[in-house]
Parts: structure tokens; C-alpha cells; sequence
């Protein structure tokens, strides 16, 4: 600690000499050994899990075979396809919504920052089930967007539905991540020095060149922060597809929730989970390589 | 950007008009596009789902105004029950989990330490992880204790799951992002300040909680908030280790297969303008909105 204590009784510096080092150790204790306990023994558990074989009701045995990873990869390739296909074009749509939205905020907002900062974290006020089931109502057949569409304005065939198709499904994920899109990316566009654009225009940038050359890099960890967070739960989703699609458009979320609490079969449940943890994880390495280098050539 | 020097092309004024007209627009589109499922939810908590008028069971399609919801909010058998746990759940893992990271965070900024970087990452994993695979890992963890050859060495089982295998998920998640938020608070945190309570005679546990306690307070209080409020809307971790057990949202998810009552809607306008009014209150308090 502080060399500046020297009012503090001897006793008291003896004892903190005594502790030495161990203070952060004990400070850490608590909170590490739950995490170790209920985040990386589970993981551990799981991957043994997923090398067994056998049933809820005659008990698991560890065989470190592959049967459950050959099994799930075979059978559910399409709910992965599915899981990467949305969670993809989610995360698109929310960069490209997102990122006009915090520029604004961030360079126009002005006196109304604030308020419209506060007007994009308001969904967060409300719970994130009750915001699904109002896109269930506002997709509905007859709701408030087909209804009027197909009775009033006579555009579109009657049996128009969106519901249970895989567009409500992107329209409720690019939904619910948007907010983890524009937050990131406005804090790093607030952070730019507006004398580096300024700089690019006296030396005859133009304003596409200043945004593509100067801003746009600068904005890049907002964008690295932005698109994880919203790939990563848009990826492991169910609640979306569940609500909003069919059996058709089910998500590999769907597939391990069913297998877990519905068949039980844990080894199966667990080598999907460990699939997609392993795939989530290299994509993300992947993808901070290929910004980081776009950041030192671009 | 009125203040920056540009040269007037025509490029350069489309870029500009565009920059004036065309953003503010699409951003207040945008905006609107996030609000309306709120919009949504408040104005479907009017309306009126009466079986015996043939309504049905379901809030989907709008029938008639009524005050019928709003006036009995909790007339639905389970559902005063399932927040009532979510209420506790909450309550109880906000304080377990702000102790904890609170005391990750202090040690993380301020004392250096072997290890510090393995710490970080274990810190940050939770938050990169998808919630469905903490779910389910920690859900087959719960299970394997009550299996053998768990099931016979001294492990405690932790099965049947309720609330107990609820708070100790929520605990799980919610560290990380109390560490990163008091984290941030202490790192703008001026050191002279414990220094200079020292030098007039304070000890170190009175000057902790003389002026390093009340200085990160604000900070721990943020970090309490976000906390509660991830607890009280988690749903895919709750759904792998709840059992039986209802929590609010694993009680709407199960009945809405079969019904949608609009005390949904109800609940969830009240959870939405408590929460509005504690950040008016919070943002009027400290003239700047918490971050």
C-alpha cells in the first residue's frame, strides 16, 4: 500500500506487512473461486458430458467417444446453418442501422444527446421476453402491419403472413441486439478528436475521404465491441425463433434447449453447446485478426 | 459540422446534405423503430381479452379498451408468485454478486499482483460466453451431482433445481459486469486523496471508509442497478437451472402457449416506468445520466 501512511499505528503496519502480498489474493477469493466453480467446472463437466454415452434413466458412462459430436454435427447442421445464417445477417443489419444512428448521436445530437441516448437504451427497461411478444403482435396476420396493409390499402395478398418466417425471426433479433450495436459504437465515435478531421479536410480530404480514412478507422473498436456483442447472443438465441418462427426456422439455441430439458439427452446437449462455444470462439479470433490488420494497412 | 473547412463540390454537398437532412432522419427512424414494441406493450395492456366475450385467450389482436388488466394486475394463478421470486432472485444476487465483484474490482486497480492477467480473462469470458452454453454447462454440472459417480463422493448435490441453482447463476453472471463497472469508477480515482486522509492520522480501514468507500459508491450503485436489472429479465440461463421453480419470465414464457393474458403487458409497462423514473430521478439528482 501507500508509502504515505506513516500516521497509521504500529500495529496496524506490522499486521499489513504480516498479510504483505495476500491482500489482493484475499480481496480476489471469493468472487474467483465462484466463478471457477460455477463457469469453468460446468465447461469442464460439459465436455466429459459430451464424451459419454447413455441414457437419463440407466446413467452416463465416460467413453471419450466422438458419437455425440458425429450425432449433432450430422443431424442439426441445418439449425447451425440457421444460427450463422441469421445471426449473420442480424448483425449486418444492426452495423448498418446502428452506425448512422451513433454518428448522429455522437456528431449532430447536440443538446438532445442525452435524451437520445436514453431513447436507445429504453428497451432495456422492459423485459426482453415482453419486447418479443410485441413483435409477435405487431407481425401478427391481422396486426397493426399486415392488417391495415392487406384490408385498408388492399396491397398485399390477404394470406400474407410474416409470422413464423425466418424474416420475423432476423426482424426480432436485429431488434432486440440493436441498442449493444449503437452504444459501443457511439462511445467510440465520441472519443474521435474532431481536429484529426479536421486535419484531413485542410489537407484537401474530401468528406467521403475524411469519413472513409480517418473516421471510419477510428470507429473500428466500436465496430470489433459492437458486432460481438451483438453476434454472440443473436448466435446462442432460442427465445426469437421460438416466438417468432417454426420448427423450420429453428436455431441450434432451439435444438440444445430441447435436448436439455425436454429429452434429457445430456451428451448430445453438451456437444452442441461445446460446438458452438468452440465456433463462436474462433470466429472471434478470426475476426480480431482480420480488423486488426485492416487497422495497421487501411 | 458547420466549423469545418470544406472545399464545395458537388460531391462535397451531397456528402453534406446527406450529413444535415438524410442521418437525422433515419436516426429518428430508427429510434422509433425501437420504441414501438414499447408503444406496443402499453397500449395491448388495454385491452380487452374476456373469454366470455369471445375474445379468447390470446393479447394478440386488439378488441376493446379496458381498465379490467391495469386494475387486477397480479389475476392470474402463479404469476404474483413467479415475481415475487424474481423480486427475491434479484434482490439476492445483486448483493452477493456487487460484494464479490466489488472486491475483484479493488484488487484488480489497485494492488499488483502474479496473475493479474489470468484474472482478466476469467473476468471477461462469462461476457463473451453465450448465455445458452453457461445455461446448459452449468445444468449438466447440477445434474452430474446427483448422478453417479458424483453422486457418491462427498460433492454436495446441488439438485433438484430451484431457487437455490437460480441465485447461484445469477451470482455467476452478474460478477463480471460489476467488476467492469467499478472497474471504470475507480480507475478515474484520484490517489492522493487516501493519501492525504493518511498523512492527517487516519488509519487504513478509517480512511476506506471515510473517502475511498463514499467516493466509488456511485459506481457500485451503477453496478448494483445494471446487475438487478440483468437478473430480473434473465431468461436463458434461468430456463437450464430453474426446474420447476417459476421466475417472471420463465412463467411468461410457459404460458403463452396457451394463453396470453395482457397482465403481461401490465407488468411489464410498471417494470418499464419504475425503471424510467429511477434514471429521471438518478439523471435530475447528479444533473448527468448514470453510465
Amino acid at each position: 500500500m501507500s508509502g504515505a501512511a506513516s500516521g497509521s499505528p504500529r500495529r496496524l503496519r506490522a499486521w499489513r506487512n504480516r498479510l504483505g502480498g495476500a491482500t489482493p489474493y484475499i480481496l480476489l477469493a471469493p468472487g474467483i473461486l465462484w466463478l471457477l466453480a460455477f463457469y469453468i467446472v460446468p465447461v469442464g463437466q460439459m465436455f466429459l458430458f459430451s464424451v459419454s454415452t447413455g441414457k437419463l434413466e440407466t446413467g452416463f458412462q465416460l467413453t471419450f467417444g466422438l458419437d455425440a459430436y458425429t450425432n449433432s454435427l450430422t443431424r442439426y447442421g441445418e439449425q447451425f446453418g440457421h444460427s450463422l445464417l441469421y445471426g449473420g445477417i442480424a448483425t449486418t443489419l444492426t452495423l448498418l442501422i446502428g452506425f448512422p444512428v451513433a454518428y448522429t448521436i455522437a456528431f449532430r445530437g447536440g443538446r438532445y444527446k442525452n435524451l437520445l441516448l436514453f431513447l436507445v437504451i429504453a428497451p432495456f427497461f422492459t423485459s426482453f421476453l415482453i419486447r418479443t411478444i410485441s413483435w409477435k403482435i405487431l407481425l401478427g396476420d391481422e396486426g397493426p402491419l399486415l392488417g391495415p396493409l392487406k384490408h385498408v390499402l388492399g396491397i398485399i395478398p390477404a394470406d400474407t403472413s410474416l409470422i413464423s418466417t425466418p424474416i420475423a425471426v432476423i426482424a426480432g433479433l436485429t431488434y432486440n441486439f440493436l441498442p449493444f450495436m449503437i452504444l459501443p459504437l457511439y462511445v467510440a465515435l465520441e472519443k474521435i478528436d474532431l481536429r484529426l478531421i479536421e486535419a484531413a479536410y485542410d489537407l484537401y480530404a474530401s468528406r467521403w475521404e475524411a469519413f472513409r480514412r480517418v473516421t471510419l478507422p477510428l470507429a473500428l473498436p466500436g465496430v470489433f465491441a459492437g458486432t460481438l456483442l451483438t453476434f454472440i447472443p443473436s448466435m446462442g438465441d432460442f427465445v426469437n425463433a421460438q416466438l417468432l418462427g417454426s420448427p423450420k426456422t429453428a436455431m441450434i439455441g432451439n435444438v440444445i434447449q430441447n435436448q436439455f430439458l425436454i429429452q434429457n439427452d445430456y451428451p448430445t446437449a453438451a456437444a452442441l453447446s461445446f460446438v458452438l462455444m468452440i465456433g463462436i470462439l474462433v470466429t472471434v479470433l478470426a475476426y480480431a485478426r482480420f480488423l486488426g490488420t485492416e487497422q495497421l494497412t487501411g | 459540422m458547420t466549423t469545418l473547412r470544406t472545399k464545395p463540390s458537388p460531391t462535397g454537398r451531397l456528402m453534406r446534405a446527406f450529413e444535415r437532412r438524410a442521418l437525422p432522419v433515419f436516426t429518428v427512424l430508427a429510434i422509433g423503430y425501437l420504441l414501438v414494441p414499447i408503444v406496443v406493450m402499453f397500449v395491448f395492456s388495454f385491452n380487452r381479452v374476456d373469454q366470455t366475450l369471445g375474445d379468447g385467450k390470446f393479447n394478440y389482436q386488439w378488441h376493446a379498451f379496458s381498465l379490467e388488466a391495469w386494475l387486477h394486475p397480479l389475476d392470474w394463478p402463479g404469476l404474483g408468485d413467479s415475481l415475487y421470486a424474481s423480486l427475491w432472485i434479484a434482490v439476492m444476487s445483486t448483493i452477493a454478486a456487487t460484494i464479490l465483484g466489488t472486491l475483484i474490482g479493488l484488487a484488480l486497480t489497485r494492488y499488483a499482483f502474479k496473475g493479474r492477467g489470468a484474472i482478466n480473462s476469467l473476468i471477461f469470458l462469462p461476457m463473451a460466453t453465450p448465455e445458452l452454453v453457461m445455461g446448459s454447462s452449468l445444468g449438466i454440472m447440477f445434474v452430474a451431482t446427483a448422478l453417479p459417480p458424483l453422486r457418491d463422493s462427498p460433492v454436495p448435490t446441488l439438485f433438484p433445481f430451484g431457487i437455490s441453482t437460480i441465485l447461484i447463476a445469477h451470482i455467476m453472471f452478474n460478477i463480471s459486469y460489476v467488476v467492469v463497472t467499478v472497474k471504470a469508477r475507480l480507475a478515474g480515482f484520484d490517489r492522493r486523496l487516501e493519501e492525504a486522509a493518511m498523512d492527517l492520522g487516519a488509519n487504513e480501514w478509517t480512511t476506506f471508509w471515510r473517502v475511498t468507500f463514499p467516493l466509488i459508491f456511485p459506481g457500485i450503485m451503477a453496478a448494483a442497478l445494471l446487475a438487478f436489472s440483468l437478473s430480473i429479465d434473465d431468461f436463458i440461463i434461468t430456463s437450464f437451472v430453474s426446474g420447476t421453480q417459476n421466475t417472471f419470465p420463465i412463467w411468461v414464457y410457459g404460458i403463452i402457449r396457451n394463453a396470453l393474458p395482457p397482465q403481461i403487458n401490465v407488468i411489464g409497462s410498471i417494470i418499464f416506468l419504475v425503471a424510467v423514473l429511477a434514471v429521471a430521478s438518478s439523471t435530475l439528482r447528479t444533473g448527468r445520466p448514470p453510465r
